[in-house]
């Protein structure tokens, strides 16, 4: 297994008014070189879930095993070292005020010591050259310009290359595409099936698009309310249809669902 | 403006400038509003001075006082990081507590250097007029640290500390503990102040526990005056507009403290009045700019 999460419990503002549980007693194995697709309605606990394995809070309760090591009671900044992430926002990715060359730079010392070295060195910038052409956008070329001047779909991509160049033990995407525009989104799905596929990457992808979800990766979860309602992998995902996701989670929860389905598809 | 004036002012923009230089690394490179400075300053002033009253040689009280800067700046970065105190509370809270701490170094307000070598009379032994001296040296020095700075912000250290003022998220994403950095780079910009007020102390023969008052509204006027006159842009030209801002503005002093206008003529207290005025203008220049000539 790549990542074990063992009944991770997660409350935001806990003991008020407000609370809420946001992650509801989760176990989830997920194994080396799976590529799973997560969905769930607003609210349901996608980003939780993945910031809890990233680091960015601890959960409540559970164990987080991630490649062997129970990570825990690590700090973030630790558990970077095993993580590649994107964000939704194309902004939080990257540093506007620096080079594309500076950010990869940045990305390629992911969870090692940082010294007194050259930040950018001489022989690394041939292969980030290289690593640039082939998302096609003609970055290559402009490795000294600052990533302010870049657009969001750039960034992003950008951000995809600096998540997997220093190559992740587990990739997390949450909702990497959605502040794109469709084409654009679609360009940075085609460099992510790429990118897992060629480096064989355990990855979790959370989307709101059904259709995306069924199309990618080797399995599906479906979260509501804190809880994995669904989890479907192998030749039953690639048969799967949206119809059967809806009539599955219907049959599941047995819930008045038509305002989330609207979220949803 | 005499030429003498003129002189004057260029050997105070470049030991200020040193100040400078620390100022734009909190203020711009981890973008952290630090005022420990007003207390950073007095002290490397007062524990070089101290220093070279019990027979230390003078270039080693600077690097005590380099030494102290940092520690001072640690405490602040600590304060913020470690504890959650915001950031310019947790500068104020360590400049406030310096004031306290300087006094108890120099076991009073002030200590006199008078009759004890300083930096500028091992130097003045090549023979060269007090005035003239001075510039070279602080010429050199800082433009030592203008090159030190400019190496190590391109370092990989140096990096993920321009990342983490850009970018926290981003840069934690990336493996570095931005505590650690906040907290080195707030004692790496203090140990400067420290050293320019340490340098500043010897030049004029005394340290003073309220020589720091203003020493931060004078930092960023010059730091914003610099990237005015020379621009933004790259770590090498922000830099340099750091030390060309500090002698520029301090040549602006210069000037508006020989003007009169009638019986009315500026008085050095004035100073912290005029440059407030000053910060607050080029603060809001691009505002005014949009607004009037859109
Ligand atoms: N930092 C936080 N502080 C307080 N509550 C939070 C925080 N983050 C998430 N929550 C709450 O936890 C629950 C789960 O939120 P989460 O962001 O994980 O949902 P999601 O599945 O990612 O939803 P979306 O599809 O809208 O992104 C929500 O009720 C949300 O309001
Ligand atoms: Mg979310």
């Amino acid at each position: 297994m790549m990542l074990e999460l063992i009944k991770i419990t997660k409350y935001f503002h806990r003991g008020s008014v407000n609370e809420v549980l946001a992650l509801h007693d989760i176990s989830l194995d997920v194994g080396r070189g799976d590529f799973v697709s997560i969905i769930g309605s607003n609210g349901a606990g996608k980003s939780t879930l993945l910031n809890c394995v990233a680091g960015c809070f601890f959960p409540d309760q559970g164990v987080i095993v991630l490649d062997q090591r129970d990570v825990s009671k690590w700090p973030e900044f630790k558990r970077a070292a095993l993580i590649g992430r994107v964000f939704q926002d194309p902004l939080l990715g990257t540093c506007a005020s620096m080079s594309i060359e500076q950010n990869l730079a940045l990305a390629l010392r992911r969870g090692r010591r940082r010294g007194l070295g050259r930040g950018v060195r001489f022989e690394d910038r041939e292969m980030f050259r290289e690593k640039l052409t082939h998302l096609d956008l003609g970055l290559e070329n402009r490795l000294q310009d600052t990533v302010g001047l870049l657009s969001g779909g750039q960034r992003q991509a950008l951000t995809m290359v600096m998540a997997t160049l220093a190559r992740p033990e587990i990739l997390l995407l949450d909702e990497h595409t959605a502040a794109l525009d469709p084409k654009t989104g679609q360009q940075i799905l085609d460099l992510t099936q790429r990118l897992v596929e060629g480096m064989g990457l355990t990855t979790l992808m959370v989307t709101h698009n059904m259709h995306q979800a069924l199309r990618m990766g080797n399995r599906l979860i479906m979260m509501h309310r804190g809880e994995v309602i669904l989890d479907i992998a192998g030749q039953e995902k690639a048969r799967l249809q949206v119809d059967d996701l809806l009539a599955r989670f219907y049959t599941l929860k047995k819930e008045a669902f038509s305002s989330d389905k609207m979220l949803l598809v | 403006m005499s030429w003498y004036a003129l002189l004057g002012a260029v050997e105070q923009g470049l030991v200020y400038g040193i100040m400078v230089l620390g100022v734009y690394l909190t203020f711009r490179v981890l973008n952290f509003p630090d005022l420990t400075v007003d207390g950073s300053l007095p002290l490397g002033a007062a524990v070089s001075a101290v220093a070279i009253s019990f027979g230390v040689n003078p270039f080693a009280a600077l690097f005590l006082a380099l030494g102290a800067g940092f520690l001072a700046g640690m405490v602040t970065g600590f304060l913020n990081t470690k504890l959650g105190i915001l950031h310019l509370l947790a500068s104020i809270l360590t400049m406030i507590a310096l004031y306290s701490i300087n006094i108890r170094v120099m076991s009073g307000p002030n200590v006199s250097l008078l009759g004890r070598n300083t930096v500028l009379d091992l130097f003045m032994r090549f023979g060269l007029p007090g005035y003239v001296a001075s510039i070279i040296l602080f010429t050199i020095i800082s433009l030592s640290i203008v090159v030190f700075l400019v190496w190590f912000l391109h370092t990989e250290f140096g990096q993920s500390m321009l990342a983490t003022g850009d970018n926290p998220r981003m840069i934690t994403s990336q493996g570095v503990n931005t505590h650690t950095v906040i907290i080195l780079g707030v004692g790496l910009s203090n140990a400067l102040v420290a050293f320019s007020g340490a340098l500043i102390a010897q030049n004029q023969g005394a340290a003073d526990v309220n020589m720091g008052v203003g020493t931060i509204v004078a930092g960023l006027a010059s730091v914003i005056v610099g990237e005015t006159v020379f621009g933004r842009g790259g770590v090498l030209r922000a830099v340099v507009a750091a030390l060309l801002g500090s002698i520029l503005y301090r040549t602006a002093i210069a000037l508006a403290l020989s003007m009169k206008l009638g019986a009315f003529s500026f008085t050095p207290s004035d100073l912290n009045l005029i440059t407030a005025l000053l910060v607050v203008l080029a603060l809001t220049a691009p505002r005014i700019k949009a607004r009037f000539f859109p």
